[in-house]
């Protein structure tokens, strides 16, 4: 199996064969990760550079953990402090960390297509790990991987995103994942934090999250970012939590078998309440961090092949 | 030699609103007759044979940003001019949004002496409205306009104080003076880069609904009616603008608009992944506002296409989409791009000349714009159907950021005359 595309940007460039491919090869890795010995050498050789703009430690550690285990030598590079400041653009720092030859790069940043930018003045493959308000491939991947895994499939199911879906590159990448599978997908916010013409995406909005969580298989909860509260999108914490923060309440709603999931980290007492956020009938927020390291290390290994493969065909012709 | 004499040529006449064939005399700068058919025999003048192209009075561009002073590795005097003539425009209005602004009667002099050494087009500056473009303050309007200003705007800024904008608007009712104005709400506008909707959604863009743009023309409307100022909104994008501007002139208001080439020949999908080319102000609107704006244009709604000539450098462009600077070129493709509304059967090549020329000269005074005997000699002669490759690098201005690059365009120019001087020869 090779992806057709160098580099993960967004969710629209994998056909749906190549996103059970990932998701196949991610759950062989998840049990891999449990054995004590998690060492293979499928990177071994290749440099993969962490490039994170923004802020991160869960998803940096992820991809770190993910390239280590696979035998790549992997570096952090955090720029937010560093050549941003001295005044250095995106695609300089592009250009200078090309020279220094990687084979895989994994890019944040708070730009939306910025990361897309990026990969085209680079010679290796780019991952992007967000990117502004546009797109997070492995995040969505890693949640249909927890999704299949808990429910058994990856169709047919009722799935519901509540939260701020305006701000966040997290429901936009689910959103076209789980919208390839025929999945009934609904969104669920305050009509200040829901995109413009989002129902022209194949989706049913709600403003009620009681309504909205009736028979669904499947909670996405979002990060509520602070910086959304003082910006007037909702009038207090409080509120927020009343009409959209996970209750038993609300949960009540939603088939009895129903899971909660969160990309974290998590805002408890804001959009969760602090007992589902731990409610081991319910909650898989846990195993979601631990698939991460599992789709990365898939999404890695696979884009690393077709690049072996690439080069090989170029050195034979 | 005494003057030039076109003959054999299709002659626009934006005025009357006819296409004849015909011929044409310019003398000193003037032009002096215009006829049908065969022209009179006449010694001593240089003749030119048009061989059945287009005649019509060159374009007059309403906002015109050139980088002088403060940004000439943009755009300089020089180029501006060379890109004006090659495009067929033979009088630029600038803009005042330079570093420093234009704001005060000695900054207009500086521009107005460097335009004369080394324009080659003729060219009129606009000048701020609020001192530093910054909403507070009304300029010097009379001071200024006897510098020279064609009229005042404060360019893509809003003078977001209600109050401030009213005085200032009453205040050049007093002087007369020509106030054009960019309608959009200041609070909603704050931060996008694109105009909501499914597009900006997916692509995950900070957006601006189109209302924002009808908020802000109804206020300026309001304002209008209070003061009786002469007024001309810069772009009218949208359609939900549209009734409140019928409104407004159906009442009598001294109220005329215009639109950007951009909005009229592309639309927000064409931003695709990111092209930072296609970032300009307002945003790329959908298709429906589109069609609705090119309708406006053909029913005599909106008045003026002009280019909304902003360049920018390649660091300015070169950043994600959001860092980067608004604006687009387009001196050289104005015409080209305007002629697909009339290649695309929406305008007849009159109205064309009417909103291009006719109606910006009449809008600011200008004897020129028409091809009356007595009018400027500003003349173009253009082939309309030929077809060429935009080629960025190629283009005349210091900057190179064109929307067009690499797609085809119809319509070439000829030659340009400039107060019946030859400036460009494009044959």
């Amino acid at each position: 199996m090779f992806l057709t595309q160098r580099h993960l940007l967004g969710i629209e460039q994998l056909a749906p064969d190549e996103i059970i491919a990932v998701l196949d090869l991610a759950d062989r890795y998840a049990n891999q990760n449990r054995q004590r010995s998690k060492l293979t050498k499928v990177l071994k050789g290749m440099t993969q550079v962490n490039m994170f703009f923004e802020n991160s430690t869960r998803t940096q550690a992820s991809f770190e953990l993910a390239g280590k285990r696979l035998g790549a030598d992997v570096m952090n590079m955090s720029l937010q402090a560093s050549s941003i400041k001295k005044g250095e653009t995106l695609i300089d720092t592009a250009l200078t960390l090309n020279a220094m030859r990687p084979d895989i790069l994994v890019a944040r940043h708070p730009n939306s297509g910025a990361v897309g930018l990026l990969a085209e003045k680079v010679d290796c493959a780019v991952i992007n790990a967000g990117d502004g308000r546009h797109q997070h491939p492995t995040q969505a991947l890693l949640d249909a991987l927890t999704i299949r895994r808990a429910k058994g499939r990856l169709q047919s199911l009722c799935i519901a995103i509540c939260g701020d879906i305006a701000h966040s590159r997290v429901a936009r990448s689910n959103i076209l994942l789980l919208g390839q599978f025929d999945n009934r997908i609904r969104l669920i916010g305050p009509p200040t934090l829901m995109p413009s013409q989002v129902e022209q995406f194949g989706v049913e909005v709600y403003d009620d999250m009681a309504m909205g969580l009736k028979d669904v298989d499947v909670i996405m909860m979002l990060r509520l970012q602070r910086e959304r509260m003082n910006g007037g999108f909702i009038p207090s914490e409080r509120e927020y939590f009343y009409r959209f923060g996970l209750d038993g309440h609300k949960l009540a709603q939603a088939r009895e078998d129903a899971i909660v999931m969160h990309p974290g980290p998590m805002n408890r007492g804001v959009e969760i309440d602090s007992e589902i956020a731990d409610d081991i009938n319910h909650s898989v927020i846990g195993e979601q961090v631990e698939m991460g390291v599992a789709l990365r290390m898939a999404t890695l290994h696979l884009l690393a092949q077709s690049l072996n493969s690439s080069t090989k065909r170029m050195q034979a012709s | 030699m005494d003057g030039t004499l076109f003959s054999n040529a299709r002659i626009i006449d934006p005025e009357r609103g006819e296409i004849e064939c015909g011929w044409l005399l310019q003398q000193r700068g003037s032009i002096v007759a215009t006829g049908i058919g065969e022209p009179p025999a006449r010694e001593g003048c240089e003749a030119i044979d048009c061989v059945g192209m287009c005649l019509a009075p060159g374009l007059i561009d309403a906002g015109v940003k050139v980088g002088e002073p403060g940004e000439r590795h943009k755009e300089s005097y020089q180029s501006a001019g060379a890109a004006a003539v090659a495009g067929g425009v033979t009088t630029i209005i600038t803009r005042p949004d330079t570093k420093p602004a234009i704001d005060s009667p000695e900054t207009l002099e500086f521009v107005k002496r460097r335009a004369n050494t080394v324009s080659m087009a003729n060219f009129l500056p606009m000048a701020a409205l609020t001192k530093g473009r910054d909403g507070k303050e009304m300029t010097e309007i009379r001071l200024l306009q006897d510098a020279g200003a064609a009229a005042f705007s404060d360019c893509d800024r809003v003078i977001a104080d209600t109050k401030v904008f009213a005085r200032a608007l009453s205040y050049a009712r007093s002087c007369n003076a020509l106030i054009i104005a960019h309608p959009q709400d200041q609070g909603l506008s704050v931060g996008a880069t694109a105009t909501a909707g499914k597009f900006a959604s997916l692509r995950g863009l900070p957006a601006v609904s189109v209302m924002a743009e009808r908020i802000g023309l109804e206020r300026d409307i309001a304002l209008v009616e209070m003061t009786k100022a002469r007024y001309h909104a810069d772009q009218v994008t949208t359609a939900t603008a549209l009734p409140a501007l019928k409104r407004a002139k159906e009442g009598g208001l001294d109220i005329t608009a215009g639109v950007s080439i951009h909005h009229l020949t592309l639309n927000s999908l064409d931003v695709a992944d990111y092209r930072t080319f296609f970032k300009v102000k307002p945003p790329l609107r959908s298709e429906e506002d589109r069609c609705a704006a090119v309708q406006a244009l053909s029913e005599g709604l909106i008045d003026v296409i002009s280019s909304m000539h902003t360049p920018q450098d390649e660091e300015s462009k070169r950043l994600p989409f959001e860092e980067a600077a608004s604006g687009a070129v387009a001196l050289e493709t104005l015409l080209p791009a305007a002629l697909r509304l009339y290649h695309g059967g929406q305008l007849s090549l009159t109205r064309l000349f009417q909103v291009l020329a006719l109606n910006p000269a009449n809008r600011l005074g200008l004897p020129a714009g028409r091809l009356r005997s007595g009018a400027s000699a500003d003349l173009i002669l253009f082939d309309p159907d030929k077809p060429f490759v935009v080629d960025r690098h190629s283009l005349r201005s210091k900057s190179k950021n064109t929307p067009f690059d690499g797609q085809t365009l119809q319509g070439r120019i000829l030659g340009t005359w400039v107060g019946g001087k030859r400036r460009f020869d494009g044959r």
